[in-house]
């Protein structure tokens, strides 16, 4: 049964809701799965779940319903739930970079928020950059350079490129270093990445190609 | 009939290009389906439960509460009670539900009882070695280090390191009609469906698997494993889908590991330089099974030799083929204890490795010496060069090292399948993978070389066992071989059109050829027929022709036996114990380049891979729990983008390489890295940091050792 997603665009944010699960810690019961005031709790002050409940979330531009249990992480929710399997679950500890989104404009590691922790926000996968037959000047960049090899990784590179050009449209060799810092390749393409960056902020800067891609 | 030889050099047009990999679009957007990715209606996730303890018996087992979890589908034992424990990891229970949370949960609420022994998971100490050794002795080399001018003696070793694949080891399983669908994370499509016989009660020709992106295997993907075996069980016993990977724990712990090596090397040359003795004991662990003991010497074979080896058995997970099994740990115990030795002797490194030469296999001998001027020109050596021990003053120390490798490579056993259709498409079917290497698109440039046609003029289907079958990629044995079966395939296709087309201009086969996207008189290239036009002269029946390669050292169109020289440029800051990359050259040669972005790409991965290991990854183990202590990928540490300095990459090219045919490179440029970097870092400090990797506890122990003896 669909249920109407809460709008819980306004108002919410994550102190809040960790707020309201630590005024609530002292109660010991949890509200039950499914119950219809879990969705309507709009401010999250006390807390749901165990069991699924339904929100939506803004992904690539659209408003995505979602039914997950409350401990369910961004990143299994994209992949297990809406499809979207770019963004890789490879250390799913915050280290390793391929899970890349971007939250609201800057990059984070999907398997460190939950889904429920991203109400509000506007998540851009790399999915919502560009497709196969219309890439986005860094998707581009990476084929032309051969930032990938086996691509595992690739996704979470291209977001990461994306969100740091956005700050930087032409990064000096530094903030390349620093600002890829974060992901983690096995087979080897940092050489091809770090010549993939430069040319992408080049298109970028030059205006031939529009936007860098991905909602702010 | 068309020549199969590869055409000469002036003539190719798509072999020996730069052109962009044909998945590259799927990759970078996103759109690329792994094994991990792939979804279907009623997906059920499965997890596995590892063993807490590496050693003793699992007494018993209570699956109850998991199985009474809302959600669970299915479980399945994978040690029985009464069962020993061998390693830490080890599979216990699976469990497939109907949410990956859930499943998560599930593995908590397993009760499992373990008699706990103590584990064995120390491989440094030879005296636990149980195995029966292996001796050989060439020449006298008693009498040859007696009569040496100069001898060193030195202990060498490298850590167990793992394959750490981004994508773990798994698989998704279907039971549908009869037949089992298997998406795996493979680099054997067309050898993994025999391994799932027992498991699904199936003969193998009722499972088919599909394969067309997997995220990294370095030798660690041939099989189904335990875990790949439990999930068919689970989608059997469920009547459901189940996806099961493994967790980054288990895939650090139990999906394969190399080996490690100790070293005792004594090694003795004349006063001129040239080595005259070699000795050395090596051991190490690749967990229960036997030990692969690297080769030594390595590449040299000097006259007079004596080599001991002998592994211990530990309570870690199994060891998988890592790219170039044991070549890595022999290369870099032989390159470091041949620049100790030139050290010793007052000789330039690069002199020393040209003097020496004579000991490496003939065939390879000029190539060498070819590589290792043409490296030290491209670094600068003769600028950059100096003794051991970097005299200038302040705590950061800069130096040069140099590796010397060789590998085979030849093709293993291929067929390919070429369809030219009446409408011009043209289509290459192979039962190959691509493990990011690039094989899909080297095919469909051989085949488009061949049929004189644009890359997308072919589509090129692989990844599947429906396809005639193709060897597994390990050894660098792919590219031989689907280069020779996909060209051969192409040239049998090519050689029916023209039939069709000789007929039709009343002319011999044998005075046409394709080029250009034209059938044409190959003494007269103005008379020529469009390739649609030529196909269209099928009629309704398209051409399809089978191509084979069988594996051997050489054919028409492959070969094997590389060279390879690398040379690292490091600092060391002396007080701090941290070794920087300045640079990392590969100078490479692999006969015939299919396409040379790509074979560049695998060079500069492969040094990123060596930077790894030679300064970040090992396994750390816990000698009282048995339990390795990194099994994360914060603390089991990869290179990131600056931590690998400067990267060069010379492939040799030219005629003499062409001549020798298509040869593999997946193993050889990831053999000399920690080689180069140690006698680098040697060099930069003065004294020899002896185990890899040299992470800088290691370097300041190293540094405090030599003071220590002054």
């Amino acid at each position: 049964v669909q249920q109407k997603p809460p709008d819980v665009s306004s108002g919410f944010s994550r102190r809040e809701f960790l707020r309201g699960v630590g005024a609530s810690s002292a109660a010991t019961a949890l509200l039950t799965a499914g119950m219809p005031d879990d969705v309507e709790a709009a401010d999250f002050t006390r807390p749901v779940g165990p069991g699924e409940i339904q929100f939506s979330l803004s992904i690539n531009g659209r408003d995505q319903n979602l039914s997950v249990e409350p401990r369910t992480t961004l990143l299994d929710a994209l992949r297990n739930r809406l499809d979207l399997t770019g963004a890789k679950k490879v250390c799913d500890r915050g280290t390793c970079g391929a899970c890349t989104v971007i939250k609201d404009g800057r990059a984070i590691y999907s398997c460190t928020a939950l889904a429920i922790d991203v109400v509000g926000s506007k998540i851009t996968t790399v999915e919502g950059l560009g497709t196969p037959e219309k890439l986005s000047p860094v998707q581009a960049a990476f084929v032309h350079h051969d930032g990938q090899q086996c691509g595992f990784c690739t996704p979470g590179f291209v977001v990461a490129c994306t969100a740091m050009l956005k700050q930087h449209s032409s990064p000096t060799p530094e903030q390349v270093r620093l600002g890829l810092g974060g992901n983690l390749c096995r087979c080897g393409t940092y050489a091809g990445i770090k010549d993939a960056i430069v040319e992408a902020g080049k298109m970028v800067s030059n205006g031939r190609h529009g936007d860098v891609g991905g909602a702010t | 009939m068309t020549s199969i030889n590869w055409p000469a050099r002036d003539k190719l047009k798509v072999i020996g290009t730069r052109l962009d990999r044909l998945d590259g679009p799927a990759k970078s957007s996103g759109a690329a389906k792994y094994s991990l990715d792939i979804q279907r209606p009623g997906l059920l996730y499965g997890k596995i439960l590892g063993s807490p303890i590496a050693a003793g018996t699992l007494k018993s087992l209570d699956t109850k509460a998991a199985e009474a979890l809302k959600g669970v589908a299915v479980v399945h034992v994978m040690t029985d009670p009464g069962k020993p424990i061998n390693w830490a990891g080890q599979e216990i229970v699976a469990i497939a539900a109907e949410t990956e949370e859930i499943a998560v949960e599930a593995i908590r609420l397993v009760k499992a009882e373990y008699e706990r022994t103590q584990p064995q998971v120390d491989d440094t100490n030879l005296e636990k070695a149980e195995g029966r050794p292996r001796t050989r002795t060439d020449g006298d080399p008693e009498k040859a280090f007696s009569e040496a001018a100069a001898t060193v003696s030195g202990k060498y070793s490298v850590a167990m390191i793992t394959h750490c694949c981004l994508e773990p080891h798994g698989q998704v399983s279907e039971f549908r009609d009869g037949s089992l669908q298997v998406w795996p994370s493979t680099q054997n499509v067309s050898g993994y469906a025999g391994q799932l016989t027992q498991s699904s009660g199936l003969e193998a020709n009722k499972i088919q698997i599909d394969c067309q992106y997997m995220g990294g295997g370095f030798g660690s993907k041939f099989g189904p494993g335990s875990w790949g075996n439990a999930c068919v069980a689970l989608a059997k016993k469920a009547g459901k889908p189940v996806k099961m990977l493994l967790d980054r724990d288990l895939e650090l712990m139990i999906a394969g590991n190399r080996p490690s090596a100790h070293a005792e090397v004594k090694i003795g040359a004349d006063k001129d330089g040239k080595v005259t003795a070699w000795d050395s004991k090596v051991w190490g662990t690749g967990g229960m099974g036997n030990y692969g003991a690297p080769p030594l010497p390595y590449v040299f074979a000097f006259t007079n030799r004596s080599t001991f080896s002998n592994g211990i058995r530990t309570n870690r997970g199994p060891a998988q083929a890592w790219r170039a099994p044991g070549h890595p740990q022999g290369c870099a115990i032989t390159m470091a204890a041949m620049e100790d030795l030139a050290a010793k002797l007052g000789i330039d490194a690069l002199e020393f490795y040209l003097k020496n030469l004579e000991f490496a296999p003939e065939a390879l001998r000029d190539t060498y010496r070819e590589e290792l001027n043409v490296a030290a020109d491209l670094i600068d050596y003769k600028r950059k060069a100096h003794p051991r021990g970097d005299k200038t003053k302040g705590p950061i120390k800069r130096g040069l090292g140099i590796s010397l490798h060789t590998w085979g490579g030849q093709g293993h056993n291929s067929a390919c399948d070429v369809t030219i259709n009446p409408d011009g498409s043209v289509i290459a079917a192979i039962g190959t993978q691509d493990l990011g290497v690039g094989t899909r698109t080297c095919v469909g440039m051989v085949v488009a070389e061949s049929l004189g046609l644009p890359l997308e003029a072919v589509q090129v289907h692989i990844g599947k066992n429906a396809y005639p079958a193709s060897g597994g990629s390990g050894g660098s044995t792919t590219i031989g071989g689907i280069s020779s079966s996909s060209r051969r395939a192409a040239i049998a296709a090519l050689d029916e059109l023209l039939k069709k087309v000789a007929d039709e201009l009343k002319i011999s086969p044998e005075k046409l050829e394709a080029a250009e996207g034209k059938i044409r008189e190959i003494d007269n290239p103005q008379k020529s027929i469009a390739w649609k036009d030529a196909c269209k002269l099928l009629g309704q029946m398209s051409i399809t022709q089978q191509g084979r390669h069988a594996a051997a050292a050489k054919t028409e169109l492959t070969g094997s036996g590389v060279g390879g020289v690398q040379i690292a440029d490091v600092s060391v800051d002396i007080e701090t114990g941290l070794v920087t990359m300045n640079e990392m050259l590969a100078v490479q040669d692999c006969g015939l380049i299919i396409n040379l972005k790509l074979a560049e790409s695998q060079v500069y991965g492969a040094l990123i891979m060596g930077v790894t290991y030679a300064l970040f990854e090992e396994t750390v183990y816990d000698g009282q729990t048995g339990r390795m202590l990194n099994p994360d990928m914060e603390f089991y540490r990869l290179a990131t983008l600056p931590d690998v300095g400067k990267l060069r990459v010379h492939m040799m090219t030219g005629k003499k390489y062409d001549e020798q045919g298509v040869i593999g490179l997946g193993e050889p440029p990831v053999i000399s890295p920690g080689a180069a970097i140690s006698n680098a870092v040697a060099n930069a400090i003065g004294v020899r940091v002896p185990h890899l990797p040299l992470t800088p506890d290691r370097v300041l122990a190293a540094l405090e050792n030599a003071e220590a003896r002054t």
